[in-house]
């Protein structure tokens, strides 16, 4: 038994090294947050994903695409819960091109639940000419893409500096991040102060955009986040009591080969 | 003797039983069924009144819990098939789409992911049992033989489940690893473009990867039940090394072996649970959440944690076909080890010099597992290079030497002697801390 155990402890220690060697690159530590959605019992703040929602739709989505949401994600169980008629809205205000109708012909109308995030940019080349040949990344998974997650994303959103240390040359449109490996990256510190209005009375300091956003982003990469940690604790506990039974029901068939243990 | 038998005897005609009907321990409906078709007889042989030695120690849990593994993983492969789609501009929003939109898509994706993680978990640890204990000696070679291809064709696997999902890693790992065959001599060139159905790693490629990946999980069990046919004809080893003589040294497959493995089954699972419920990421790379791109190469690209020893046993040499052919033989060479090893005496407890290389065998291929993850520069090659070394000297020269000159310790007679020393504190059993 304690062999298993110690076994197991031992390789899980060591996969714990080699994943953070990964990432083992010379870095800025980044700023941990502490997350509503950490932990065995995480849940996702709802009144901030609705605000990370307003910050995406009002900055990031003028240069960053969200291809693989719809905008009836938004209403779904574990998200931002939207009520369905707020989402008909949403979708309403967006502009679809749809077709070809019965005369072969494209046509344009008002967005339903059911349609995807519209995009920025017609294309990566449209995007990259419009980005000074930096393509800003589909956000839909970003946070599963970088190492460190939402941690990562916040550091950068946090980490511009418009005063870069001595010896760092920046050409023209490429700003200094102290948090982007190389410290150099293209897209211009897109969060300030009152950059978006919240309607709910908060207020929208860097800080506050920052996180209610990457919260945003983080349901928007794992959005069946909260029943996976419902159902992890459901089936971990189930476990537990069925192990302790097993264990001890182990013991009484071995009593009559090992009577003394 | 009647006079018809000697006229048989006499004609060089002797009977024939086509029809074996009979011989079933069970009456009645299952009786009938068993006399025609006799598994039901074979299970209760095997499965139920099998002996096992009763002495065996959790380490010997692990056989059944990779045959949990690789029923799970076959179970939830046929599901999340039913979905993918492996096409190169469909693979990776397929697998998004399974995630997201398919219902509990998001737990059978992520549980096939790191199932695949806890199937090498145990296998290393079953390997590493059979090496402590000697399971690969007399008479258990070709089972060992068999587990080797088994290891074999599970790093295929996995490896070519890892492109299935068309991230950049799966994308980039699928092109360094098949550029390897470049290698050979003179047809290099012409086996790899004949493994791509393309000129560079794409969709042709994926496609067939798709299809292998398949193929070769149903090869596997199918390997994986010879391997349990040999072991049922020359039984499990033990901690002592010494084959039961009777009774008081087994105890039956039901209920004692059975709730003992059930029993570690359960921690096994919790541990899977655990990751798979709070840290299903924790085990990839998150550069395979980025879409595969042939125009950008990632800073690293690494393989899956559990290629790592043999990734960097491969960087270790400077030469691409030698580092290759170090590569394989890293662990074609365990299959040899049943003749490199001539000790008589099978257990590590009673091998004091063997014990203590074959701990440092394990550390070996942590350290490997570790610069494996870092890049290949500075002082990483060179500890690369040490590992490797020791690696091949433990097999090809270590094991033949201290065969020959090792004092082994005084054994027991019998699996019932041996507990009673280890009760006395005259043998020191396997503590690893």
């Amino acid at each position: 038994m304690s062999l298993v155990l110690k076994f197991s402890l031992f390789f899980f220690f060591l996969l714990l090294n080699i994943s953070n060697s990964f990432s083992a690159e010379k870095q800025e530590k980044l700023l941990k947050q502490s997350w509503s959605f950490d932990g065995f019992f995480g849940k996702f703040d709802r009144a901030s994903l609705q605000r990370g929602y307003q910050v995406y739709t009002e900055v990031c989505s003028s240069c960053h695409s969200m291809n693989l949401l719809s905008y009836r994600n938004l209403s779904e169980a574990g998200g931002p819960s939207f009520s369905e008629e707020e989402v008909k809205a949403i979708a309403s205000k967006v502009e679809v091109l749809d077709g070809p109708n019965d005369k072969g012909e494209m046509f344009r109308r008002p967005g339903k639940p059911s349609d995807k995030f519209t995009s920025p940019f017609p294309n990566e080349k449209a995007a990259r000419a419009a980005n000074g040949g930096a393509y800003p990344p589909d956000m839909s998974v970003l946070v599963k893409a970088r190492a460190g997650g939402p941690d990562y994303i916040y550091s950068i959103l946090m980490g511009y500096d418009d005063k870069p240390p001595k010896g760092i040359k920046l050409e023209d449109g490429v700003y200094y991040n102290k948090y982007m490996p190389g410290n150099k990256i293209k897209m211009a510190q897109p969060l300030n102060k009152d950059s978006v209005n919240y309607s709910d009375g908060t207020l929208a300091t860097q800080e506050q955009l920052a996180k209610d956003v990457v919260t945003f982003l983080t349901w928007a990469s794992e959005p069946h986040l909260e029943a996976r940690k419902r159902i992890g604790f459901k089936t971990v506990f189930y476990l537990l009591i069925l192990t302790v039974l097993v264990y001890l029901v182990k013991k009484k068939i071995w009593l009559s080969v090992e009577p003394k243990v | 003797m009647s006079g018809k038998d000697s006229d048989l005897n006499s004609n060089n005609i002797k009977p024939v039983h086509t029809n074996k009907v009979g011989g079933s321990p069970f009456k009645g409906v299952v009786g009938w069924i068993d006399n025609r078709l006799p598994i039901i007889r074979m299970f209760k042989y095997e499965y139920l009144d099998f002996q096992v030695p009763k002495n065996l120690s959790y380490l010997w849990s692990l056989g059944g819990i990779l045959m949990i593994c690789l029923i799970f993983l076959i179970v939830t492969g046929l599901v999340l098939g039913m979905h993918y789609k492996p096409s190169s501009t469909e693979a990776f929003i397929s697998v998004e789409k399974i995630m997201r939109d398919v219902n509990y898509g998001w737990l059978l994706r992520y549980a096939h992911m790191n199932f695949a993680s806890f199937f090498f978990i145990a296998v290393y640890i079953h390997i590493f049992r059979g090496l402590y204990y000697g399971s690969y000696k007399e008479p258990r070679q070709l089972m060992w033989l068999i587990g080797i291809v088994i290891f074999f064709m599970m790093m295929a696997t996995a490896f070519l489940g890892y492109t299935l999902p068309w991230g950049q890693m799966s994308y980039w790992g699928a092109t360094v690893i098949t550029n390897l065959f470049s290698a050979v001599p003179l047809v290099g060139k012409a086996i790899v473009t004949w493994l791509w159905g393309d000129y560079s790693v794409g969709d042709s490629t994926l496609n067939r990867f798709y299809v292998l990946h398949w193929l070769l999980a149903f090869g596997i069990l199918g390997v994986v039940i010879f391997h349990v046919i040999a072991l049922h004809i020359v039984g499990s080893n033990n901690p002592s090394g010494i084959e039961p003589a009777d009774t008081r040294d087994t105890v039956s497959f039901a209920p004692f072996t059975t709730s003992k493995d059930l029993f570690a089954m359960l921690i096994f699972l919790l541990a899977f649970v655990l990751i798979t419920m709070y840290a299903p990421n924790y085990l990839g790379h998150p550069d395979n959440y980025i879409p595969a791109d042939p125009l950008v190469t990632p800073a690293h690209i690494v393989p899956e944690w559990y290629f790592l020893p043999f990734y960097a046993i491969l960087r270790s040499i400077p030469d691409k076909l030698l580092g290759v052919i170090a590569m394989v033989s890293s662990i074609a060479v365990l299959g040899l080890l049943p003749w490199l090893d001539l000790s008589k005496v099978r257990s590590s407890v009673f091998r004091p010099i063997w014990k203590q290389f074959v701990f440092l065998f394990v550390l070996d291929f942590f350290i490997l597992m570790y610069v494996g993850g870092m890049p290949a520069e500075g002082i990483y090659v060179l500890i690369a290079r040490v590992g490797t070394v020791y690696w091949f000297l433990f097999f090809l020269v270590i094991a033949p030497l201290v065969s020959l000159t090792e004092k082994t310790l005084p054994m027991p007679n019998s699996i019932h002697e041996y507990e009673d020393w280890k009760k006395q504190g005259r043998i020191k059993t396997f503590k690893i801390f």
